[in-house]
Order: C-alpha cells, then structure tokens, then sequence
C-alpha cells in the first residue's frame, strides 16, 4: 500500500486524522483525546490510522496538519490552517458555494467559499472562547452532569428560558438565578444551546447554503435545528462532522498543485 | 501507539514532504527563516538622534531653560518650536512602554488608580509609570531618570478625547498650564470653514504660550519652523513609497521604528538629515536589488495601530512566510502635504483636519483604496485595538466593503496597541496565516 494521504487535527480537545488512498477514498479515520502534549496525541491519531489501515508511516505520500497543534508534530508534515482544512474538508462533501460553520472546542470559525471552492472569507471568534464546544463543557460542569448527556437533556426541554450574557462566568450567573427559581435542567441546558448558536449567528451573517462541522456539531445534532432556527436557512451536516478538518488536511495534499477546493 | 510512548517513535518519511511538487506549491511552508528586521545602517544615526533629544530635554527639564512643552503626536508642534520649546511626546513614551513589554507593569496600576482598563493602554501605560516613577528612558540613557517635567501640556482632540484627560490628569498632578485645540472628526471633505475655524484656534494659543514661554511669537521664525516640517514631511513620504517598488526595500515594521524622527524631530533639521540619509539607504537597496523580505511573495497593509509589544514577533512570522506588510496607515499619518510656509496657520490648520484619523468612513474608504492601488496591495490587515478606538477602523464595516470594491482578502485581528492582555498570539497566527493561504490559492491578480 503506498501513495496515501494523512490529514492530522490537532485541536484544541482532540486530535483528528484521516487517511487517503490515491483516489481520496477514506481508509481510516480517529479522533483522540488531545491532552496537553500536541506531539504525542497528533502521533498517537496517525498511528491509529494506519493501524486501521493495515498501513505503514513508508505508505504515506504527503502528510498535512491542521489545528491548534499543527506546528507541534514531531513528524514531518505541511501545515495549513483550520480554515483551510475545514473549507476543503466541507467542499468535499458539499461541492456548491456556501458558508461553513465551524463550532470547535476552543473557537469557532465562518468560512465562506465560492461556488468553486474557493475561499472567499473567513472570521474567527474573538478571543473569548463563549460559543464553543468550552462553553458547553464548563456549563456542563457546573451543572454536575456529563458532557455527553448535554444533548439527550436538551430533548426533554418546554424551551422555556434564554440566556442573554456574553461571557461563560456571567452565563453561569444567571444559570444560578434560574436555578433559585426552579427552572429544570433540561430547560437550561437547551438555552446554553441556544447560546451557542446566537455567539455563531453574529459573528458573520450567515447567507447561501449553510455547512456546520467541528465537534459541537458530531456530538450535538441537537444543535443543528437551532441554527437553522436562528439564521433562518437550512444547515447541512456532512458525515462525520468532527473530522472534517483532517479531511480536508488530507485531500489539500491529495491535491498536490495549488489546491483548488 | 499506546498512550504514554513517546511521539518521536512515529517515524514517518521525510521524503513525504520535503521532495516533490508539494514544497513549492504550497508556498506557506516558508523557507528558511528570516530575521525579523533587516537593518539599516541608518539606525546607528536614529540611536544618536534619540539619545540627543531625550538628553536635551533631561537638560532643559533641570535647567528650567528651555521651556518644555508636552504635545500630543499630531499636535500644534510647530507653533511650540516657533515660540522656542523643546517639545516632548507623551505618546512616544507609551510607544516605548509598549515596544519594551514594560507596559504590563503598569498598567495595572493605572487601572488601580480608577482608569478604566479599556482606555486608550498608552494612557495607561504611561501614567502607571508616572505613578510609580519609572520610566524606559533610564535603562536606556542611565542619566535620565523621569521624564522631562512640563512647563506646558498642549493637546490636539485629532487622535482622540484620551489625550485630554491623559494631559489633563498630568496638568492637575504637575499644576502645569493645560492649552489645546478641539479638532473636528468624522470630515467628509476639508472646507475652508474647517480651516478657518482650526486656523482661529491655533492663533488663539499664541497669547498664552507667549507668557510661558517668555518669548515673543514670530511669524517669520513659524514660517521656517513649517518649511522645515514640510520639507521633513516629504523626506518621510519619499521613504515609504519606495515601498510601492517590488520587491519593498522596507516594511510596515521598520516604517514603525524610523518613523520616530518624523514624531519627534518634526519642524527640526534633524529630521531632514535623518531622512535624507534613510532615503538614499533605502533607494540604495531598490537599486541594489536588496528585498526587506526574502523572496517577497504577498504584499500586505496594515490599517490600525502597532501592536508595540509583539513588533518583532508579526515581523519574523510574516517575513518567514515571504510576506512583506509594504504600507500602513500609520506611518503615513505623519505625512503633512498641506504645509505652506507662505500660510502657515491656515496650513497648519488644514494638515491637523485632513489627517486620516478625523475623517469620515467615506473618505478613510477613498485613501484605502488609493493606497491599494499605489502599493500593489494584495491583502489587508485590520488591527482592531481595544483600547484605542479612535484608530480601529473596522469596526463600522470597513474591511467587508473593501473586500467587496476592490476583489482583496481582509483579515481583522484582535488585540491592542499596548496591552498584551487583550492580544491572543495563536488566533492572531492563525487569522494571518489563513489570510495568507486564501491568497496563495487565489488566481493570480
């Protein structure tokens, strides 16, 4: 097996890759915990690939990494931003013009492309960290109860309250008022959601076709109505949303000239 | 890989990356990296000039002879010198706390003192190290040890409204006389009624700076103080469009650093030696051939404030990625073209009123585009700085309709003018490194 291509994330909560045959095909894909150590947790991705694949590190023909950690591997590797990765990772997947929605652990982006692909623009989150997969975590925090039950929660809720503060601690005040007034779990978790989208729907007006990718997105489906919701068109998700960027890493080296999306 | 071995036990094939078509083709990969600044020899002359004019108002501020005057950066300077002050700049001080980091220590302590932390950080900073008696200048020149005391702090409203109660905070600690002029902002076009109004004001200061100064106004010494400005002015303005030349023989980050004779020598023949021989330098390197960034491959602008205490840093980034910053705003907000010694309140009047700072988004888009066109500009930098509003210009849609008009990549990026808490280095890598990538996949302009 040769001539393949390895897409590494290295984000900010976990560490992503995919690997390509020749003709882009997915061979394998991983998502690990990234830790505190971008080297080992890029490394230990890669390696989970390959091991899938029944591949060796000789096999691979380019290597692209992404993500906060993009520039800390250990291996050789390209390196090209998240808004790269993720545009190309989308376009894949959803070849038309569009807008991208990337909610991540530690910051959002919008990325905006032509019909070819191209990128046309990009925002990122300023550098408060409200709205991102971050917010849910300490909201999931202070409330006592799992991240990964956030979703199943927020299904229950009447939809009865909203929370109105920008930043993280000050939502959690307000959580608090709610709480001595005896609004349910499910209600407020629902509103941290809504949050979440509100922080997105005015950083960039979100036109045309709408593509939402990251984690937030693969572990929270829930979300996706809301943001349809909010900006008032309809969202799509590609399959398997938390490895969009490094896929889109891996078929940026697939892409070998100038990448055109 | 189990979790707990080492990363280095990956071994993956150097080859994949380093031979092929890939490296040149994803030009973000950069070559070796280059040095932030590539040094000009005029630089031992600006490390001269500056310890000659910080010496000579340590003296004067002893002495109590000649007066001193405070000034804010664009202020009525020439009018100070016709009447026979040495002029200081508190902003430049700021500047100094911001590009030396010891902004963060005092800051804090301005804050402490009931200044808002989102107020303008040179503010902050330099009256933080007012408060606690310290100041840049005694590392550098050891005889130095406060900044000169003023005999008179005199404002121009043109940056902002923070210069006045930086001055003012400083005219009620030092019992020093507080005189300015109150400029217009948000100008369409400059008018003769704008003129004549800004022109009265500085007339107005006239009587007063007189009885401070103890010397009598002459119109004849203001007219040579103004032809000299203007003859500075252009000397300055010839430096940076050298940088319209591709590749630039300098960039927004070196502009930053030379600029300060402009700041501080205006209306003085040390800024026209300076800057004659920064000039010959740098047509020296055009003919030469000699780049300010190696292989020079995006030509950037940066609209917005220096972030001071991450100059060097954006400067090695950028240039290890062949991208040159070949304008700026800023630099060029110390190039006065309305200068007429003939007519020199009415032109004074007419320099302070047509600065880009005061103007309306209508004509801040006009210059934009002009600059665009003059440098071969093919993407922007917008420094949106919390503290300083008054020169954050994106924040009312600008980028988004430049983008639009001109078919041109904009990034904006979040930080400040000179405090790092407000500055977060990996967005701000990442947003420029993107900005970089959406051009190099672009079809060529």
């Amino acid at each position: 097996m040769t001539g393949l291509y390895l897409g590494i994330d290295v984000g900010a909560v976990t560490a992503k890759a995919v690997l390509l045959d020749g003709d882009g095909q997915v061979l394998a894909r991983a998502v690990v915990p990234t830790g505190l150590d971008f080297a080992r947790a890029g490394a230990e991705a890669a390696q989970a690939v390959l091991t899938a694949a029944g591949a060796a590190a000789e096999d691979i023909r380019v290597t692209v990494a992404t993500g906060y950690g993009r520039r800390n591997l250990a291996f050789p590797s390209l390196s090209l931003t998240e808004i790269s990765c993720h545009a190309r990772g989308a376009y894949h997947h959803f070849p038309q013009a569009m807008t991208v929605v990337d909610i991540g652990g530690q910051d959002n982006k919008i990325i905006r492309l032509g019909k070819d692909g191209r990128l046309l623009g990009f925002r990122m989150n300023r550098k408060c960290a409200a709205g991102t997969g971050a917010f849910l975590e300490e909201i999931a925090r202070r409330l006592d109860i799992p991240l990964a039950s956030l979703e199943s929660l927020a299904r229950e809720s009447s939809d009865a309250v909203r929370l109105g503060s920008f930043c993280t601690v000050f939502t959690f005040t307000e959580i608090l008022t709610l709480m001595r007034r005896g609004v349910a779990v499910p209600d407020i978790v629902k509103a941290a959601f809504r949050a979440v989208v509100q922080r997105v729907a005015e950083m960039e007006a979100l036109e045309g076709q709408v593509v939402a990718t990251g984690g937030v997105v693969a572990h929270n489906p829930f979300i996706i109505p809301l943001l349809a919701e909010a900006t008032g068109v309809q969202v799509l998700v590609p399959p398997d949303p938390q490895v969009a960027g490094a896929l889109g890493a891996a078929l940026l080296g697939r892409d070998e000239i100038v990448p055109r999306y | 890989m189990r979790p707990g071995r080492n990363s280095n036990d990956l071994k993956m094939p150097a080859a994949a990356v380093n031979e092929g078509p890939m490296r040149d083709h994803y030009p973000l990969q950069g070559n070796a990296p280059q040095p932030a600044f590539k040094p000009f020899a005029a630089a031992a002359r600006l490390k001269n000039f500056l310890a000659g004019y910080f010496a000579e108002l340590n003296a004067a501020a002893q002495a109590d002879r000649p007066r001193v005057a405070w000034c804010t950066s664009v202020g009525p300077v020439e009018l100070l010198r016709s009447l026979g002050f040495l002029v200081y700049f508190p902003e430049n001080h700021g500047a100094l706390l911001g590009a030396s980091r010891r902004a963060m220590d005092y800051i804090p302590t301005a804050n402490a003192q009931g200044f808002s932390p989102e107020v303008c950080s040179y503010l902050t900073s330099d009256i933080g190290a007012f408060i606690r008696g310290e100041t840049p200048l005694t590392r550098a020149y050891p005889d130095i040890l406060a900044v000169p005391r003023p005999h008179v702090l005199v404002y121009s409203t043109n940056q902002c409204r923070d210069v006045l109660d930086w001055f003012g905070w400083y005219a009620r600690r030092l019992q020093a006389p507080l005189l300015g002029v109150e400029s217009f902002r948000q100008v369409e076009e400059v008018t003769s009624t704008h003129v004549a109004a800004m022109s009265r004001q500085l007339q107005a200061l006239v009587p007063p700076l007189e009885a401070i100064s103890g010397e009598k106004f002459d119109l004849d010494r203001l007219r040579e103080v103004v032809a000299l400005s203007r003859r500075g002015s252009e000397l300055w303005g010839q430096v940076l469009k050298t940088a319209a030349h591709r590749p630039s023989p300098l960039t927004f980050f070196d502009a930053a650093i030379h600029m300060a004779p402009a700041v501080l020598a205006r209306g003085t023949d040390a800024a026209l030696d300076y800057y004659e021989e920064l000039l010959e330098e740098v047509q020296g390197r055009i003919d030469q051939g000699v780049a300010a960034v190696d292989g020079e491959r995006y030509r950037l602008y940066w609209e917005g404030m220096p972030i001071w205490g991450k100059l060097r840093d954006l400067a090695g980034f950028l240039a290890s990625r062949q991208a040159c910053v070949v304008a700026s705003t800023y630099c060029n907000s110390w190039v006065f073209t309305a200068l007429e010694p003939g007519d020199p309140f009415d032109s004074l009047a007419r320099a302070a009123t047509e600065l880009f700072i005061v103007r309306s988004e209508a004509a801040k888009e006009r210059y934009l585009v002009d600059m665009v066109q003059r440098f071969g500009i093919e993407g922007m930098v917008f420094h949106e700085a919390k503290t300083c509003p008054s020169n954050s210009n994106s924040r009312y849609g600008l980028p988004r309709r430049l983008a639009a008009r001109l078919g041109l990549p904009t990034v904006v990026i979040h930080g400040d003018v000179n405090d790092l808490r407000l500055y977060s280095e990996e967005q701000t890598l990442t947003s420029l490194e993107a900005l970089l990538e959406q051009m190099a996949m672009a079809p060529a302009r």
